[in-house]
């Protein structure tokens, strides 16, 4: 029997929507403190040099300026995103690795004194022999960017599971292919941004548009030696993240830093152009696969090769190379998997996380590749598709636990959606329709650094009189509604209407929380949320019970009244006595149940404050493999889309035309927001596809660090999506919720592509999708018929 | 420097600052007027994250002067609302889910204002084009669309927003 729910499941507004829709709503740059300082960067102007010198004496000279900061001061720790692999220092000290590498930073009073200063600083350089493009970086005499890391290697992964080359023998078909990607940019609209705010006892809050309060809170603390306690980071509204802002930045350092030498606040800012410097976006990849079916269309086996730019630094390289091999696992059945991955590193602003993390790209070659083989063998490929997908209780041959999987409703629902079977094979030319799939975790199985620690932690305190419920957790807020889906899971859990609950979030002093990345809020923390609301609503139901004289487990709350699923209940006792506490207030309650407010005030006299707390963190997971942590996850979601397009045979302009999208997010928690997150997916898949690719010159500068030059999707070039929402009940989620943050972007590519094959007959090895580049393909594909 | 004094009239209320002739509309409304709801997400007129009306007009007010706005009649997102009831555009971007992040939303609801008060009934693309100027990485924009829409309706009379 479907299980009924009263908050969760609906169309809930957001709850900082008004906040947002009338500019109340604070972000980062927002902040104004007294007596606030201003905060810049000094960057490398070279890719590739040592440093010989950093003379900063005249930039200290200068009025206004209030302190200089360089690697003599802040010293040279470590850091980066995973502790196996820290090999950044807030300053170069020895060698700058990229345009944009930082040498030192100042706190003036305002933002030009800082800017003079830093043109104050005199570095010396000795230029050295960069390298940009990653096959040239692993090629022999090529120009060594870290003295540990020979060959311009970062990361290698050589993984096995069953035997790929015996089944490639027994194949009956086998292809190989290849596509490379560019270097892709976050775009969020809001640029990066730190305020550091100290206090009068050596404490310092730091307010940072961060992805992930919990690791800045870390690796700040770390970097500067500052005891955990003294350090509080606070996320205040972020203008989107997507990856690049999961991991603590030179702002929130530097800012920190230049706080405690000056007492202080200190705001720095990312100007657009320093978001492509610091980048931490989507890597190039350069993927070749080679896949083995039978005549009939059954997967046997993938070859898998990939090479990753990575950039100067590792940043979240490892998983990220890790990652474009492990989530080929699923969703289809394949027992013969071997991946050979490498990250390399150039002289460029390192990549990291954006959504999809890694798997993006390997994800669109081997759609793309189920549809050539599809077409080889005469078999639709949306009945491939069909014919190949796992199940739930599957598990993939990388040891990836599929607990549910709506994948064929997803599948049936766009080829559905889509009239797929009317449109497939029967479009004029220039006219195409592609299809494709693809899945993705709900969290990461394991925190970046090795720890026991829970993921999430969640407190919830109901108010001492009146009822209202304060949600408090450290979840990053940065416009995935997480938010809300925290106060609809508390309100739902403990039977009341989500306007009695408050949420605040994105701080560290709230508890633990490993933050906004690898689409974890939703599992993670709503579990927290749930069980702390559980906590809090069985403290109130046992007073209530005891003074009503029956069994608590014959009370619950449902729409913010008591309930009883035994006895009837005489409340009387209970109103009388809440009513004299509240003489001469109008609206008391008077329904025929005892409200909520109500119980929680008798349970407040007879125990005192309620709160509740509740943790989470997923099970062992994985396999015993290198490598094995990364792509586990408590839950998968899946996604399947349909996409028209429109390609002009002349020019080679594409035209997407309408996208049908069908994603399993397990049981939806909130509806809108759930589409939300599809819509948005699509248009970075979008965007990647058509058009976005960060440019740099023979120096190495990004040639288009602007919104006007780096072209993200504008209303104008997204068609009309019809997003379905397919329901599944994940056992390990709260209420069945798994993710759909990052999952829905995963088909997005692919489905482009397999529709301007289908609508041209051109093999694309390359993206984005430039008119020049369609136009040679489609002449290609008509040289060879 | 030099500063310059002048009268900038912002959401129906005259406000008088000295401030250097470089100064940005943005900047004298986010830093020296406090309105911070205005947001800057490039400072080169590509985003629309700082649209204001100005007469009416849609600018990007990282692009014009705070001189060149005085004597106008500056609309920011702080203006929009009567009291604590949001306007109807504001209510059907909250309703619809046409806010995630938010960071766009001041400019959007802006431009989405100056267009149905041109265009009291707007079609989608129509809506697409007046919105051109905003860019938006969150949503893929259709339930700002929606949302467009939706207010056209109600601002025709057509519906009201319960
Ligand atoms: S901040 Fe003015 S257009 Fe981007
Ligand atoms: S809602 Fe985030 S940029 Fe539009």
């Amino acid at each position: 029997m479907a299980q009924q729910f009263d908050v969760i499941g609906s169309r809930a507004p957001r709850l900082d929507g008004p906040a947002k829709a009338t500019g109340q709503a604070i972000f980062a740059d927002d902040l104004h403190f007294p007596g606030m300082l201003h905060g810049a960067i000094l960057q490398s102007p070279h890719p590739h040099a040592r440093v010989l010198s950093v003379d900063a004496s005249a930039a200290r000279r200068l009025p206004g300026v209030k302190a200089v900061i360089t690697a003599a001061e802040v010293g040279t720790i470590k850091y980066g995103v995973s502790p196996a692999r820290y090999d950044e220092t807030l300053f170069a000290t020895e060698k700058v690795r990229y345009v944009g590498d930082e040498i030192a930073a100042v706190a003036a009073v305002d933002l030009a004194t800082a800017l003079e200063a830093l043109s104050l600083i005199k570095v010396e350089y000795d230029p050295l022999p960069a390298v940009f493009d990653p096959l040239e970086a692993l090629a022999e005499g090529a120009p060594l960017i870290h003295d540990e890391f020979p060959g311009n290697v970062c990361a290698e992964v050589h993984q096995e599971f069953g035997d790929v080359e015996a089944a490639l023998a027994k194949a009956d078909y086998v292809r190989t292919d290849s596509l490379k990607n560019k270097r892709q940019d976050g775009g969020f609209i809001e640029t990066h941004c730190a305020v550091a705010a100290p206090d009068l006892n050596g404490r310092v809050t730091l307010y940072s548009a961060t992805q992930v309060p919990h690791y800045v809170q870390r690796n700040v603390a770390m970097v500067l030696g500052l005891d955990l306690s003294k350090l509080r980071v606070i996320k205040p509204y972020v203008g989107g993240g997507f990856g690049p802002k999961a991991e603590a930045t030179p702002l929130d350092y530097c800012s920190t830093a230049l706080a405690l030498a000056t007492g202080k606040p200190v705001k720095m800012a990312y100007t657009r152009e320093q978001v492509f410097l610091h980048s931490r976006a989507r890597h190039q990849f350069i993927h070749e696969m080679t896949t083995g079916v039978t005549r009939d269309g059954k997967l046997l086996a993938l070859k898998h090769r990939a090479i990753l730019d990575g950039g100067a630094y590792t940043s979240f390289g490892i998983a990220t190379v890790y990652y474009s091999g492990s989530l080929l696992g699923g969703p289809y059945r394949m027992a013969n998997m071997k991946y050979d991955g490498l990250r390399a590193f150039t002289n460029k602003p390192a990549c990291g996380a954006q959504r999809g993390h890694g798997g993006v790209i390997a994800r669109a070659l081997f759609e793309r590749q189920l549809d050539l083989i599809a077409k080889e063998l005469g078999i639709d490929p949306v009945r491939m598709r069909l014919e190949n997908m796992m199940e739930v209780g599957d598990v993939t041959c990388n040891d990836l636990n599929m607990s549910s999987l709506g994948m064929r409703e997803c599948i049936e629902a766009v080829r559905d959606g889509s009239d797929w079977g009317a449109k497939k094979g029967k479009l004029p030319r220039g006219k195409g329709i592609g299809a494709a799939c693809g899945f993705f975790v709900s969290g990461a199985g394991y925190p970046i650094y090795r720890s026991e620690t829970y993921h999430s932690t969640v407190t919830l305190k109901v108010d001492e009189d009146g009822g209202g419920i304060k949600v408090l957790s450290a979840s990053a807020e940065i416009g995935q509604g997480s938010d809300t889906v925290l106060g609809m899971i508390a309100a739902e859990s403990l039977g009341v209407p989500l306007d009695l609950v408050r949420v605040e979030s994105g701080s560290t002093d709230f508890g633990v929380d490993l933050g906004a990345y690898s689409s974890r809020q939703t599992l993670m923390s709503g579990h927290a949320c749930r069980d702390a609301a559980l906590m809090a609503k069985n403290r109130i139901l046992g007073s209530v019970a005891a003074e009503l004289g029956v069994d608590p487990a014959d009370l619950d709350f449902k729409n913010g009244v008591l309930i009883s699923l035994g006895p009837v209940l005489d409340i009387a006792p209970l109103r009388t006595r809440y009513r004299k506490e509240h003489r001469g207030w109008p609206n008391l309650p008077d329904g025929e149940a005892l409200s909520f407010a109500e119980a929680a005030r008798m349970a407040f006299l007879a125990q005192g404050s309620i709160v509740g707390t509740g943790q989470y963190k997923p099970p062992q997971l994985g396999g015993k493999y290198k490598g094995a942590a990364v792509g586990t996850s408590p839950a998968y979601g899946c996604s399947a889309q349909v996409v028209e397009v429109a390609v002009d045979l002349d020019t080679g302009q594409v035209r997407v035309e309408s996208i049908t999208d069908a994603h399993d997010c397990g049981r939806a928690i909130n509806r809108t927001a759930v589409e939300g997150q599809m819509e948005g997916s699509i248009s970075m898949g979008l965007g990647e596809a058509l058009f976005e690719e960060v440019k740099f010159d023979a120096k190495g500068r990004v040639v288009n660090p602007s919104l006007g030059e780096y072209h993200i999707p504008t209303i104008q070039d997204m068609p009309a999506m019809k997003c379905i929402v397919v329901e599944s009940d994940e056992p390990n989620g709260p209420f069945g919720a798994k993710e759909v943050g990052e999952g829905a972007i995963m088909p997005t590519i692919p489905a482009i592509l397999n529709a301007v094959f289908d609508a041209t007959g051109a093999v694309i090895t390359e993206l984005p999708l430039t008119p020049e580049r369609v136009l040679r393909a489609i002449r290609e594909a008509q040289g060879k018929e | 420097m030099n500063k310059l004094a002048l009268t900038l009239n912002v959401n129906g209320q005259d406000y008088d600052l000295l401030c250097e002739p470089s100064r940005t509309l943005a900047q004298a409304l986010r830093e020296d007027l406090g309105l911070t709801g205005t947001k800057v997400g490039c400072g080169v007129g590509d985003c629309g994250a700082c649209t204001v009306l100005v007469d009416g007009q849609t600018v990007n007010s990282c692009l014009v002067l705070a001189t060149q706005a005085a004597g106008k009649a500056i609309v920011t997102i702080e203006g929009l609302a009567d009291g604590p009831k949001l306007h109807p555009i504001q209510e059907a971007f909250v309703e619809h889910g046409a806010i995630q992040c938010g960071f766009c939303s001041p400019g959007m609801i802006l431009s989405a204002k100056a267009l149905l008060d041109a265009n009291p009934a707007p079609s989608e693309l129509e809506i697409r084009q007046g919105l051109s100027g905003n860019l938006c990485r969150c949503t893929g924009y259709q339930k700002i669309v929606q949302a467009v829409d939706s207010a056209a309706r109600t601002l025709r009379g057509e519906r009201t927003v319960g």
